[in-house]
């Protein structure tokens, strides 16, 4: 199975995935392929991290998305990979993509 | 993390391309070459751009191309908008109403051309060409074509980015830092290697200190701010200077969240750090450093705890900051416009530039590169000002009394001067703007009534640009239609690669900037303009300029696009150039300064009539310059930081982007939020002392610190009233209302409009329009012409 992982420590929230993918899939207003979360900024008071900051963004994937199965089976990255400007973006076989994960910094795998 | 080799090695060639640069992918034609405007950008980023039937379709990044890999920011990704836009001018235009009303009357190119060149050759004439003031926006890839209009067409010396006073946009770190170190510097992110994050030669900074910006949204000039991500990445740590809580900041071994205006305080105190605890680069300062004694003096009582009360900073982190930057194997300082939109302009460059220094950061792998434009195609600045008459040239409009203008290190003409002449007709009065790709009352007009009064009154006005702009309405007389980045047969450096854009569609009878400035060249000074079509003019800046032996590129135009368009410079990427004899001009080893070093004292401030050493100023109005007016002002307005979506005010006509960001926002932190009672999605009045004000979105948010308010910049309303009063509601959320002209830092440099007085209160239904304002009263408060606005608290 393929997938997407995002390393997303690093995503800096720039929407160049969700407009890459809105152009790939023809969406309108409102619509998206994938589409970005965002938590904080809020700094901590309470735990371990007492006194730092949070502030992170995850994109996730809609309904809408088709893995870009037209690019991919020409030898392309997905739309939104390829555009990923904080390079925390990586598609491929959801087993290999696991192996990625490096338990320092934050990863989540997407699927369809 | 990102592996650069990795992610070369899985790019799948012939799914992309071997290195053609044009072919077919099934109805499309695809074309590869670089972006630069418009729409607007800093950078020049290779695309992949796919046509269909002469017309532009979709655009994606070409992984090959290593200037972004291929990673597109949203605006390029929407181009297509952008281009196909049906608001985009599509004829010459000749204004039929009055100005302000809108209407316009459908002309040739020849008619426009006609009435220009017979206007032009009449002004100059009876008023001498120096009246006629030539004005450009930033970053629109009209730097070397527009300079050259205005010394070999218009044969004047007025050339500005106009709106502005006290160069407040990059040019202060410019001459500060060729004035100290002999050359500019930026941040290496491995930029100069085509080989990138790959090359031997380089290392990754072990700190990164952001500075006074947010390069990710800004990418300001020709850097890309996620080059600095994929660093991080690699283990970069980070130092955050900011007013804002930046992605930067969250991530930050330190944040720190100065009072707006007061970063030389700051950056004397880290020097104080570094020098007291002697954590100084020995061999760089004993070789290669000159006045480290003086220096060492000026900052002996600037310790953190005089810092901490000026700059709000907590003095144990400015001591943790500076060790951390000090001890750190290599460190590279990404400095921003904060650094010139304060009134100590100057002393804080001197400030972090001699940071860099003392602690052997200059010019080394993963610090600070000393950087030239590629192949020294970018001469200078003011290209083509020889052929302007010496007594003419005499006349340009700069400050009186100013060093800086005096030595010739700027070109440009001053904006305070040349509103001056508008205001009081002294030295001269002002008959002509020429205005291409400038949207001056939208973006860059300090203050936006004011400038609009002057403008309004100039007897002839021609504007370039592809959209209908709030500065058209309200002076133009001739409009005409400029054509979109992949419309033009361009080139431009700025730094490295060299860069070359190759046209790919038309639309209607929009024509280049390269086109429009040579047809009319031709037709007025024809013995400046010997060439017969873009490319060979465009060849002609990548090999000639009329400099001595020309630049060090022999390539034509063609070849530079046939390549794929770039071409990387070994210059650039050649680390420790003082030790190698590559700096001055006579080939010995050292810095091209005076003294042949880097100079903590510095000869050329000194020559400027500006303290030679780091100083700071206080901001005109402030918690501590105008304490009553605090009273009853008491938040700070700072301003102009970007969003992804927009480069200045263009990009407010694309759908996608106003789907992301549909209105102007205000920062507020919650707390201040509490106080002001306001709350997400209140439109409220910003205004200050003199009754200015102008109305944003509010976004509650610790992204500010308590205190603090930051508005955003630029915005206008094309899906608005394009006729006055309206003007696409440029007046409504228009920061620069509260801006003020002729009030600067030393030398006439730097401007204080990220640290003004503000109070916020929430908009009400009915409440009077700033354009209503301005209809009727010209201004907000009244001023006399030519002088600036009276300090509330003088
Ligand atoms: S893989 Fe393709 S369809 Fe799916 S989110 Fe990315 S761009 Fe959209
Ligand atoms: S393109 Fe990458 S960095 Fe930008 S928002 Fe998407 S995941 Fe984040
Ligand atoms: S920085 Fe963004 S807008 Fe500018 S050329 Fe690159 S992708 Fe395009």
């Amino acid at each position: 199975m393929k997938g997407i992982l995002i390393n997303y420590e690093y995503c800096t929230g720039c929407h160049s995935c969700e407009v890459a993918c809105k152009k790939q899939l023809g969406l309108a207003k409102g619509e998206f392929g994938i589409k970005l979360t965002e938590t904080g900024p809020f700094k901590y008071e309470t735990g371990d991290e007492a006194g730092k900051w949070e502030w992170f963004f995850l994109p996730v994937l809609t309904k809408a998305c088709d893995m870009c199965e037209d690019r991919v089976t020409k030898g392309k990255m997905p739309m939104c990979v390829q555009h990923c400007q904080a390079w925390c973006m990586y598609h491929g076989e959801v087993e290999d993509l696991v192996k990625k994960m490096d338990g320092n910094t934050r990863f989540a795998l997407l699927t369809r | 993390m990102a592996d650069y080799k990795e992610f070369l090695d899985s790019i799948d060639r012939k799914a992309y391309h071997e290195g053609e640069i044009e072919w077919t992918e099934g109805e499309y034609t695809v074309t590869r070459t670089t972006h630069w405007s418009p729409p607007g950008c800093h950078n020049g980023c290779g695309v992949l751009l796919y046509t269909k039937d002469g017309k532009l379709e979709k655009v994606e990044g070409d992984p090959l191309n290593s200037v972004a890999s291929g990673k597109l920011c949203m605006r390029c990704l929407a181009m297509p908008e952008a281009v196909n836009h049906p608001d985009r001018l599509k004829y010459p235009l000749r204004r039929v109403g009055e100005r302000g009303e809108n209407t316009w009357e459908r002309i040739s190119w020849d008619e426009a051309y006609d009435e220009i060149t017979e206007k032009v050759l009449n002004i100059k004439k009876e008023f001498g060409s120096e009246s006629i003031v030539v004005v450009h926006g930033t970053g629109r890839n009209i730097g070397w074509q527009v300079p050259y209009f205005a010394s070999a067409c218009m044969e004047t010396p007025n050339v500005s980015t106009f709106g502005f006073n006290g160069f407040a946009c990059y040019l202060p770190r410019m001459i500060g830092t060729t004035a100290k170190f002999g050359d500019m510097c930026l941040v290496d992110a491995s930029q100069a290697h085509e080989d990138r994050y790959a090359n031997e030669d380089w290392e990754r900074p072990e700190v990164v200190v952001i500075w006074g910006n947010e390069p990710i949204k800004s990418n300001a000039d020709a850097f890309l701010g996620h080059w600095l991500v994929l660093c991080h990445q690699m283990g970069t740590k980070i130092v955050s200077v900011d007013p804002r809580l930046t992605w930067w900041g969250v991530r930050a071994d330190y944040w720190l969240p100065i009072r707006p205006g007061t970063d030389a305080v700051l950056a004397m105190a880290m020097l104080n750090v570094i020098t007291t605890e002697d954590l100084i680069d020995h061999d760089f300062v004993e070789l290669w450093c000159y006045g480290y004694e003086a220096l060492v003096e000026r900052v002996a009582d600037k310790t953190p705890e005089w810092a901490a009360e000026v700059c709000g900073v907590n003095s144990e982190d400015i001591r943790g900051a500076a060790r951390l930057i000090a001890n750190a194997k290599n460190c590279a300082i990404q400095w921003g416009l904060a650094f010139e939109q304060q009134i100590a302009a100057l002393g804080v460059t001197e400030a972090v530039a001699d940071i860099m220094a003392i602690t052997g950061n200059i010019d080394n792998p993963g610090g600070n590169m000393l950087a030239r434009c590629a192949f020294l195609i970018e001469k200078r600045y003011g290209l083509g000002d020889h052929l302007i008459d010496p007594e003419v040239y005499a006349r340009k409009l700069i400050p009186s009394v100013s060093g800086i203008n005096e030595s010739q290190i700027v070109s440009c003409a001053d904006s305070d001067s040349i509103l001056y002449a508008m205001e009081t007709g002294e030295p001269y009065s002002v008959q002509m703007f020429w205005i291409q790709s400038s949207n001056a009352l939208s973006c860059p007009g300090m203050d936006a009534p004011r400038v609009y009064q002057a403008m309004r009154k100039i007897p002839f006005v021609v504007v370039v640009d592809p959209f209908m702009t709030p500065t058209a309405v309200a002076c133009a007389d001739i409009v005409l239609p400029a054509a979109m980045s992949c419309e033009r047969n361009s080139v431009r450096t700025w730094w490295t690669p060299v860069r070359s854009m190759k046209k790919v569609s038309e639309y209607y009878e929009a024509r280049s900037d390269e086109q429009i400035v040579l047809d009319l060249g031709k037709r007025i000074k024809p013995e400046n303009w010997p060439w017969e079509t873009d490319e060979d003019f465009c060849t002609w800046y990548l090999t000639d300029q009329c400099a001595p032996n020309g630049t060090l590129y022999d390539k034509d135009f063609k070849t530079l696009v046939e390549q794929g368009g770039t071409e990387y410079w070994d210059w650039d990427a050649t680390y420790r150039k003082y030790e190698k004899g590559m700096l001055r001009p006579d080939g010995s080893v050292g810095f091209n300064t005076p003294t042949g070093r880097v100079e903590l004292w510095s000869y050329g401030f000194d020559s400027w009539g500006v303290d030679p050493l780091p100083f700071h100023i206080e901001p005109p109005e402030s918690p501590v310059s105008t304490p009553k007016t605090y009273e009853s002002f008491p938040l700070i307005l700072s301003g102009g930081g970007r969003s992804f979506e927009f480069f200045h005010s263009e990009h407010r006509q694309l759908p996608s982007m106003r789907e992301f960001h549909p209105d102007p926002l205000i920062m507020v932190h919650p707390d201040d939020a509490k106080t002001y009672n306001v709350s997400n999605d209140t439109w409220v009045w910003v205004e200050n002392s003199r009754g200015a004000r102008f109305k944003q979105k509010v976004l509650v948010t610790e992204q500010t610190k308590p205190g603090v308010v930051h508005a955003e910049h630029g915005w206008w309303f094309p899906e608005q009233e394009g006729a006055e009063p309206n003007l696409f509601g440029t007046f409504t959320s228009n920061l620069n209302n509260m801006t003020e002209a002729y009030r600067t830092g030393q030398g006439g440099i730097g401007s204080a409009i990220k640290s003004m007085l503000c109070k916020i209160y929430p908009v009400h239904e009915g409440d009077i329009l700033p354009g209503d304002v301005v209809a009727t009263k010209g201004t907000f408060h009244e001023y006399a012409p030519g002088q600036p606005y009276p300090l509330i608290e003088e």
